[in-house]
């Protein structure tokens, strides 16, 4: 595997465009930046095409002998499918104002990361095929055949972009380049050509409920692991329910929560938040992932990923659901998972049970993000704080691309982080909410094997918090995602290792006075609470 | 497909190094794996990979490092019941070098 290259080095970014025209330029596919090519069974689980064993660095990727062709039916079934589609790839005028707006060309300088030029990579091809202008001039009007080059760089520059959407913010046309690497991704699984740590998560949930492949009593297992902490921090012995018919909520969280830290600190969060309020909910061993790593590969893997979450609130008959900390679940949650797999009518608006605060913004998906739910608690007085206990931290947070451009949810993490801690600072303005930059290794780019890639990527948002660092010491970095919560944790280390990271209910979860508590001297971390030094 | 000899048998492994189907696991993988990063397996190392087979077979995935560290500081003391003790055995991480040399699976999704 490619040595990542030291914080200095990779810093040193070259801006200068080749000589030759983009057309001219071949492109180099560096190790550190493309993923490892999705192994057969995974293909085979999802009943994906072509599944074989290929490698990257062959000359020979398998493909059908047939490829053009099912690549252009593709496209074709989907620009009339997506009326989306179509209008992004007729539209642009190629003005730039997106060129220097996504974190992977900030942090790479190759000129095809710059979003009007990978989307040209597709553009092109279509043109080629699809108008009669490009069909005629070809060149001229900047249309290409499809070649096995073509095909290649596509694959090697649609797994360049996160599906992050800032470039799409700064575009007069709004162009949503998301959608066209979701295309483009589409269009490549046609003929077997996913990433490997998209297709393992995606086939595991497929099979097990959720993208870590976790056995039913393996969720059991670790949680009760986090509840045995939980005890040894507070006294307070918890006791979830788990596949409980009748129960008025069901709980969705991503798996990663269940799993690795510091997911598993935020999970520690909700049990301990959930358990005070004495709420009537129950998780789920089946519907046992927020996330949807379907999603980074077609719409309708995505769609089949997220059917089981509709299925199992209807087979438990709960009254609605509540949903953790996570990014790209709440972009499906927000904007497809009513129509594909809606509507939820078996289901009744979300009404907390604590306040009685209606969640109209949730009336037709009936799913409440959990930054929303406890934001009300703390408005309504409804929980006992000791912000102290968080005083040894200075946070800043990161809006996640797909809670804040995917569903306009600014406010509610910050007003929880603000009534929980003493010191919360904002990174520039122009890298939050709508603004916000991407972590990096979002869209299932989070692998071990494109090292380089993440970390150019994660640098701009380094960035914005090394400012925030220096200024004001910044040491805790919150967020709501737990791709987030994994990822940044890798950048931190590597471009700014003073600032750890931390889901948001991690912070709600220390400063939070529970019934019968005893009296705590370590964080969820087993770190001395402020001022309780030497006596843990 | 990338395989690693072990006593003349060939072990398929996938591109970083993990083995492909962990039934096939013996002893001698483990030794293999080790020599080719230059480390000789103490008992100490023993005793960590035959956790992660045990857990394994019982939950189909590889502990949480939570588990992993609350686990071993039963069975072998407290003071080695953390990571650092872990990241000591094994320098490149026990997810990472551990988990590969008990031929387990590297855990994917939101991690």
């Amino acid at each position: 595997m490619a040595k990542t290259p030291k914080p200095d080095e990779l810093s040193k970014i070259d801006y200068t465009p080749p000589q030759t025209a983009w057309t001219e330029t071949p492109t180099v596919y560096k190790e550190g930046v493309w993923c490892f090519g999705a192994k057969p069974k995974n293909l085979e689980t999802l009943h994906f095409p072509n599944p074989r064993e290929w490698r990257v660095v062959d000359e020979d990727w398998k493909l059908p002998e047939n490829w053009q062709e099912i690549v252009l039916n593709g496209m074709k079934e989907r620009l009339d499918k997506y009326r989306s589609f179509r209008v992004f790839m007729d539209s642009c005028v190629r003005c730039g104002a997106c060129a220097d707006k996504c974190h992977f060309f900030i942090g790479s300088g190759d000129p095809k990361n710059m979003p009007v030029l990978r989307a040209e990579l597709l553009r092109s091809v279509y043109r080629g095929n699809f108008t009669l202008a490009g069909k005629i001039l070809g060149k001229i009007n900047g249309a290409r055949p499809l070649t096995l080059e073509v095909l290649k760089e596509w694959w090697y520059y649609f797994f360049q972009c996160t599906e992050c959407r800032r470039c799409s913010v700064f575009c007069p046309y709004g162009i949503d380049t998301a959608e066209i690497t979701m295309m483009g991704r589409e269009l490549l699984n046609l003929l077997g050509l996913n990433i490997d740590w998209i297709a393992g998560p995606a086939a595991n949930c497929y099979m097990k409920g959720n993208h870590l492949g976790l056995e039913p009593h393996t969720i059991v297992g670790n949680l009760e692991y986090m509840l045995d902490d939980i005890e040894t921090v507070t006294g307070i012995k918890i006791t979830p329910s788990f596949n409980r018919k009748g129960a008025e909520i069901l709980f969705v969280t991503p798996s990663g929560d269940l799993f690795a830290d510091p997911g598993t600190y935020t999970c520690m969060g909700y049990l301990m938040l959930l358990h005070e309020l004495g709420l009537d909910y129950t998780w789920s061993t089946y519907a046992s992932e927020g996330g949807n790593f379907g999603f980074f590969t077609s719409n309708e893997l995505a769609k089949r990923l997220n059917s089981k979450i509709y299925a199992e609130a209807k087979r438990l008959g709960v009254k609605w659901i509540l949903g953790g900390e996570c990014g790209h679940m709440w972009r499906v949650l927000n904007q497809y998972m009513d129509t594909w797999n809606g509507p939820a009518d078996f289901l009744e608006v979300p009404k907390s049970p604590i306040t009685g605060t209606v969640f109209e913004n949730a009336k037709s998906t009936k799913m409440v993000h959990i930054a929303e739910f406890t934001a009300d608690l703390i408005k309504h007085g409804k929980l006992k704080l000791d912000k102290k206990r968080n005083d040894n931290l200075k946070v800043t947070f990161h809006d996640s691309c797909n809670t804040s451009r995917g569903m306009g949810l600014f406010e509610e993490p910050r007003y929880i982080i603000d009534n929980v801690c003493n010191n919360f600072y904002e990174m520039d303005e122009l890298t939050t909410r709508e603004k916000t930059f991407c972590c990096g290794s979002g869209s299932g780019l989070n692998a071990g094997e494109n090292m380089e890639l993440r970390m150019r990527g994660g640098l701009p948002r380094a960035n914005a918090v090394k400012d925030v660092a220096e200024k004001y010491g910044v040491n805790m970095l919150a967020n709501v995602c737990a791709i987030d919560r994994a990822v940044l944790t890798a950048s931190m280390d590597y471009w700014v290792p003073s600032v750890k990271v931390t889901g948001v209910h991690e912070l709600v979860a220390n400063a939070l006075i529970m019934k019968g508590e005893k009296e705590r001297t370590t964080n969820l971390r087993g770190e001395p609470l402020p001022g309780m030094e030497g006596q843990e | 497909m990338p395989s690693i000899e072990v006593d003349g048998k060939n072990f398929d492994v996938d591109e970083e190094g993990y083995l492909q189907d962990w039934q096939e696991w013996n002893e001698g993988v483990a030794k293999k794996m080790a020599l080719d990063d230059g480390l000789d397996l103490s008992d100490s190392h023993w005793e960590v990979i035959r956790f992660l087979r045990d857990y394994f077979e019982k939950y189909q995935i590889a502990p949480m490092i939570k588990i992993l560290t609350k686990e071993i500081g039963k069975t072998m003391g407290p003071e080695k019941g953390n990571t650092k003790y872990l990241y000591e055995l094994y320098p490149a991480g026990p997810a990472k070098q551990a988990c590969r040399y008990a031929g387990l699976p590297k855990p994917t999704g939101c991690v």
